[in-house]
C-alpha cells in the first residue's frame, strides 16, 4: 500500500479539460475549479435548467444595458399616442400616458433584479445564521430562536409585508425590507434541519477534538453543508419574491409612479384590461418568464447541489 | 502514568430513564504503552474513550492525562497532547473539505505556522504522497481516508493517540496495512496508544496490555502474552476468547450472559 500510494505527483496533463478533471490536483485552486467543473457538467445535462439560467442571465444583461437597449425613455410621455397596440414603432404598444411599454419593461428589469438581489442577500443569510446557531447549540438557544421563527412563520407573508410597508411608508426599499423580514423563517428551518443531521457526525467531533471553537465549526464545517439546500430554496423562492414585490406594487405599496416596476405597471393597466389588453399583459408576461426562469434554474441547481444526491 | 482513570462513571439520561454506560472503571496506561480496551457492543469501551478525549463531558470520577487532571471541559492545549482516530473513515472527514484543508485546520487553530511543510511531512508519514493533498474525500478509498484521519490526528504531534475501532470499517487486507502503519508510527513518534476494539486479533497485533469490559464494568486486565496463552481468569473473558476463535453450534450454545 505504502509503495503503491506513494507515487510521485502525476505530470501536468495536457489540455484544460484534463487539467480540470484530474483526480490529483496540484493546488487548492485546481481542486476547487475541478469541483466547479464537475458541477457544471452535471448542470449542463439538464436542458430546462440551462434554459432557466439563460433567462436569468438575460435578465441581468437587460438590466445592465437598459439605457442602451430601450428604444425610448421610460418616462417619455406622448399623449397623442395613448394606448397604441403593438406596432413597428412600439413593439409592445404604449400605455395610458403614451409611454413605450417595451422601454418601461427593460428599465423595470433593473428594479426586479434589485429586489431579487437584495432579498437574496439578506433573508437566506439571516436564516442561515439563526438556523445553524439553533441547530448546533441546541438547548435553550434552540428553543428561543425556533419559537421566534415559529411566530414569524405564523404571519401570512403578504399581509405582514403590507403591515410593514404601511408602517414604514410605501416605496420600493421598504417593500424589499418587508419581503426580507417576512421570508427568513423558512431558511432558518432548513438550515437548522441540515445542522441537526450533521452536528453529531464524526467530522464535527473531530473538529472539536482539534480544539476548534463553536464559531469556527459553524462557519467552516456546518454552513458549507447547509448552503447547497439554501441556494436551491432561495432560487426557487425568487419567483415568489418577484410576485410579492409585484403584488405590493399592484396594491400601490411598492414602487411609486412613475417608476417602471412590473407589478405597478399591471395595476395601471387594470382599467383598460378588456380593450387594451397589452398594457397589463406585457408586464405580466415579463413576470411570468422571469419567475419561470428562476424556477427552472432552482430545479437544476437542486440536482447539482443537493447533498442528498451524493 | 500517561493516562490515569479512577472510578470513572458515565450516565446518560435522567431519572428513571438513566443508563449507566460506564460504572466505576479504574485503569492506567504507561507512557509509550499500547493499551487495548476490549468488549462487545454496548460494553462502554467507546464511552470511556470519549470521556478521556473530551467529547463526552457528563462523567464523574477522575481522569488525568500526562499528570494533569482533566475537567469535563478541556483547555486548547489538551488537544495538542491527545488526539483521536474514529471508526468510520467515511464519516470522520468533512465531505466538502480537501485533504489539504482538513490537515491545515488544526495547524491554524493552534497557530503552529509552517503549514505547507507540516502537511507534506505528515502525509508522507502516513504513506500518502503529496499527490493526495488536494483531493476531496470522495476521491479516496476507505484505507486512504483512514490514513488521512490518522494524519489529521498526528499533525499536532500528540503524545497520546486514542483509536476507536480504527480498522473495523475497512476491508481485511486494508486492516493489516493500517495496523502496520499504526505500529510504525508508534515506534517512530513514541506514541502512547489506547485502542478500543471488539477484535482480539487486532489487540494481539498492536497492544502490550488489555482490559476487558462488560456492561460498563472492567472485568479483567491482562497482558497480551496471557491473551495469547488463553490464560484468562474470568469466565466472561474466556467466553470472549472462544467467540473470537469462530463459532460452531456447541460454542454458541455454551454462551451465557455475564451481568
Amino acid at each position: 500500500m505504502t509503495a503503491r500510494t506513494d507515487t510521485p505527483s502525476a505530470p501536468r496533463p495536457a489540455g484544460w479539460r484534463d487539467w480540470l478533471t484530474t483526480d490529483t490536483p496540484q493546488s487548492r485552486a485546481q481542486a476547487r475549479l475541478g469541483r466547479a467543473w464537475a458541477g457544471w457538467t452535471a448542470f449542463r445535462r439538464n436542458r430546462l435548467a440551462v434554459a432557466g439560467l439563460l433567462i436569468v442571465l438575460a435578465l441581468v444583461i437587460v438590466a445592465a444595458l437598459a439605457p442602451v437597449l430601450a428604444p425610448h425613455h421610460p418616462y417619455a410621455q406622448d399623449l397623442n399616442n395613448r394606448l397604441m397596440p403593438p406596432s413597428a414603432a412600439h413593439w409592445l404598444g404604449t400605455d395610458a400616458f403614451g409611454r413605450d411599454i417595451l422601454s418601461r419593461l427593460i428599465h423595470g428589469a433593473r428594479l426586479t433584479l434589485m429586489i431579487v438581489a437584495l432579498v437574496a442577500a439578506t433573508a437566506p443569510l439571516a436564516g442561515l445564521v439563526i438556523g445553524t446557531a439553533a441547530g448546533y447549540f441546541g438547548g435553550w438557544v434552540d428553543t428561543v430562536l425556533m419559537r421566534i421563527t415559529d411566530i414569524a412563520l405564523a404571519f401570512p407573508k403578504l399581509i405582514l409585508a403590507l403591515a410593514f410597508v404601511a408602517a414604514l411608508g410605501p416605496g420600493i426599499e421598504n417593500a424589499v425590507i418587508a419581503i426580507a423580514i417576512t421570508s427568513w423563517p423558512p431558511y432558518a428551518r432548513i438550515a437548522r434541519a441540515e445542522t441537526l443531521t450533521v452536528r453529531r457526525a464524526d467530522f464535527i467531533s473531530a473538529a472539536r477534538l482539534q480544539g476548534a471553537s463553536s464559531l469556527r465549526i459553524i462557519l467552516g464545517h456546518i454552513m458549507p453543508l447547509c448552503i447547497a439546500s439554501l441556494i436551491v430554496r432561495t432560487t426557487l423562492d425568487m419567483a415568489g419574491v418577484i410576485l410579492t414585490a409585484a403584488g405590493l406594487g399592484f396594491l400601490g405599496l411598492g414602487a411609486q409612479p412613475p417608476l417602471p416596476e412590473w407589478g405597478a405597471m399591471i395595476a395601471s393597466g387594470r382599467q383598460y384590461v378588456l380593450e387594451q389588453w397589452w398594457v397589463a399583459a406585457m408586464p405580466g408576461l415579463a413576470i411570468f418568464i422571469v419567475s419561470l426562469g428562476f424556477n427552472l434554474l432552482g430545479d437544476g441547481l437542486r440536482d447539482v447541489l443537493d447533498p442528498k444526491g451524493d | 502514568m500517561m493516562i490515569d482513570i479512577r472510578d470513572l462513571q458515565v450516565r446518560f439520561g435522567r431519572g428513571v430513564d438513566a443508563v449507566t454506560a460506564v460504572d466505576g472503571v479504574t485503569l492506567s496506561v504507561r507512557e509509550g504503552e499500547s493499551f487495548g480496551l476490549v468488549g462487545e457492543s454496548g460494553s462502554g469501551k467507546s464511552t470511556v474513550l470519549r470521556a478521556v478525549s473530551g467529547l463526552n463531558d457528563e462523567w464523574t470520577g477522575r481522569i488525568a492525562v500526562a499528570g494533569a487532571e482533566q475537567g469535563p471541559v478541556r483547555q486548547t492545549g489538551f488537544y495538542k497532547l491527545c488526539q483521536m482516530v474514529f471508526q468510520d473513515p467515511y464519516g470522520s472527514l468533512h465531505p466538502r473539505h480537501t485533504v489539504d484543508r482538513i490537515l491545515a485546520e488544526p495547524i491554524a487553530i493552534h497557530g503552529l505556522g509552517d503549514a505547507d511543510a507540516r502537511i507534506d511531512r505528515v502525509l508522507r508519514d502516513v504513506g500518502l504522497g503529496p499527490a493526495f493533498r488536494f483531493r476531496y474525500p470522495h476521491q479516496l478509498s476507505g484505507g486512504q481516508r483512514q490514513r488521512v484521519a490518522i494524519a489529521r490526528a498526528l499533525v499536532l504531534e500528540p503524545r497520546v493517540l486514542l483509536l476507536d475501532e480504527p480498522t473495523s470499517a475497512l476491508d481485511v487486507s486494508v486492516q493489516a496495512e493500517i495496523l502496520n502503519l499504526l505500529r510504525r508510527l508508534r515506534a517512530e513518534h513514541g506514541l502512547t496508544l489506547v485502542l478500543v476494539t471488539h477484535n482480539l486479533a487486532v489487540v494481539a497485533n498492536l497492544c502490550d496490555r488489555l482490559a476487558v469490559m462488560n456492561r460498563g464494568r472492567l472485568v479483567e486486565e491482562m497482558s497480551v502474552e496471557e491473551l495469547r496463552r488463553g490464560a484468562a481468569r474470568q469466565p466472561y473473558t474466556l467466553q470472549l476468547l472462544r467467540a473470537s476463535q469462530g463459532y460452531d453450534r456447541a460454542t454458541a450454545e455454551s454462551f451465557r450472559d455475564y451481568a
